[in-house]
């Protein structure tokens, strides 16, 4: 599964790198995108809800967290 | 508070109290204006010797200290840096730089609109371009690079600055200069605009509430949720101003403000690429630096040098325009600014 790590980058990048990495999938696929800050874990999750896919979210400890993204 | 209920209410309360200020003594259409109010503290520190613009805005600390207490509870309070603090510093002034050639950040602008001061649109109008000028370069790979968790007292020196100026204001030590004429004159009695900016720092905070933000998404992802907080904001400021007998349509006369159309336009237009290379306006850029966040601290500090500079050299805009110095420095800082831009693009395909 590709893996897009975020973290550390300042909003909106993450949304952009997964935007782009998002707009590579077909549907049924799905990415790992590592996030290493609460606001970019909402942006990111909205950003994906709202193009269509599936998201799961995973608290990896130390305010970082895993998002799978699935296209429908 | 990731919601459309949230976003709403953050802009409704900065709208209500951008009206209310300047019933209670804030400059007209200024209840609120992040950059007037950081040039205003610039002064009053004597980093610039402009006489009527020099005032400890509590407003400012508020933001900054309600970010701070709101992310601490939260457990958003988190200290991180590195991503290109020079770049940051260096495109902030600008940004400063451009706000003050209009007259005002991007907050204000809105507000300026709701007292209908119709020069704004103009500056809207330069705004949304530099927004969709700094986006392309986002879409295209623009990178300031990544940020790190680094030593925790860093995080606190900004809050911790702003609770020294605070007490500075309150105490008026006689090293801090205050205007006795002009915009820096005409304030809010400290412990509302305390208050109001605490209230608008927790708000800010939890709702991510940002202006250049909302155009970039809306354009960027078709995601309309930041720029609904800027509409809010536009709406119950108009309301108050209507109620209040403060709405005054025309392009002419407007307070602290010129008609001069097309730096207006360039002014906002150099805030908005900047902005958005920044990852927020100015407001967000406060709040960022309550949560620990020391490169948006940087800007901050980007932003109080700016209005030195502004006020040193003449670059600032008046009510009878913009001089010579200030239109040059404005095209000198696009210059600056698109540099900065094109040479953080990476080119890889970035994820």
């Amino acid at each position: 599964m590709l893996e897009v790590d975020t973290r550390g980058r300042s909003c909106p990048e993450p949304v952009i790198m997964t935007k782009n990495a998002v707009s590579d999938l077909k549907s049924g696929d799905s990415i790992k995108v590592l996030i290493g800050e609460e606001v970019a874990k909402e942006n990111v999750g909205r950003f994906a809800r709202n193009s269509g896919c599936k998201v799961e979210v995973s608290d990896i400890g130390n305010e970082e967290y895993e998002l799978i993204i699935t296209k429908n | 508070m990731n919601d459309k209920k949230g976003i709403i209410l953050t802009g409704a309360v900065i709208g209500l109290f951008g009206g209310l200020l300047v019933l209670f003594g804030n400059p007209a259409n200024m209840g609120i204006c992040v950059a007037c109010f950081i040039r205003d503290i610039a002064g009053s520190i004597g980093l610039h010797r402009a006489g009527v613009v020099q005032y400890l805005r509590p407003e400012i600390f508020g933001f900054v200290l309600g970010a701070f207490i709101i992310a601490k509870i939260k457990g958003e309070f988190k200290v991180t840096g590195g991503s290109s603090p020079i770049s940051r510093f260096v495109i902030a002034m600008f940004v400063m730089i451009g706000a003050l050639v209009f007259l005002g950040c991007p907050l204000r602008m809105v507000l300026r609109l709701a007292g209908g001061d119709w020069n704004a649109i103009l500056g809207i109008v330069g705004f949304i371009l530099g927004v969709l000028v700094g986006t392309q370069f986002l879409k295209r790979g623009f990178t300031l690079g990544r940020s790190y968790s680094i030593n925790k007292t860093s995080g606190y020196i900004l809050p911790l600055i702003m609770v020294l100026f605070l007490i500075f204001r309150i105490i008026k030590p006689g090293f801090i200069i205050f205007s006795e004429s002009g915009p820096g004159a005409s304030f809010a009695p400290w412990i509302i605009a305390l208050i109001a900016g605490l209230v608008i720092g927790v708000l800010g905070q939890r709702s991510r509430i940002c202006m250049a933000g909302g155009i970039r998404d809306l354009y960027l992802i078709k995601d309309s949720h930041l720029i609904t907080g800027f509409i809010s904001i536009f709406v119950f400021a108009f309301i108050i101003n209507i109620i209040f007998g403060n709405f005054d349509p025309g392009f002419i006369g407007q307070p602290a403000a010129h008609t001069d159309w097309l730096w207006n336009l360039l002014g906002m237009f150099l805030v908005g690429f900047g902005s958005v290379l920044l990852g927020g306006c100015p407001l967000r850029q406060t709040i960022l630096a309550g949560e620990g966040n020391t490169d948006s601290a940087i800007a901050f500090f980007g932003y109080l040098v700016g209005a030195a500079v502004s006020h040193n050299f003449g670059l600032a805009g008046s009510g009878s325009g913009v001089a010579f110095a200030g239109k040059f420095t404005v095209i000198f800082g696009i210059v600056v600014v698109t540099l900065i831009a094109v040479s953080s693009i990476k080119f890889s395909k970035s994820y």
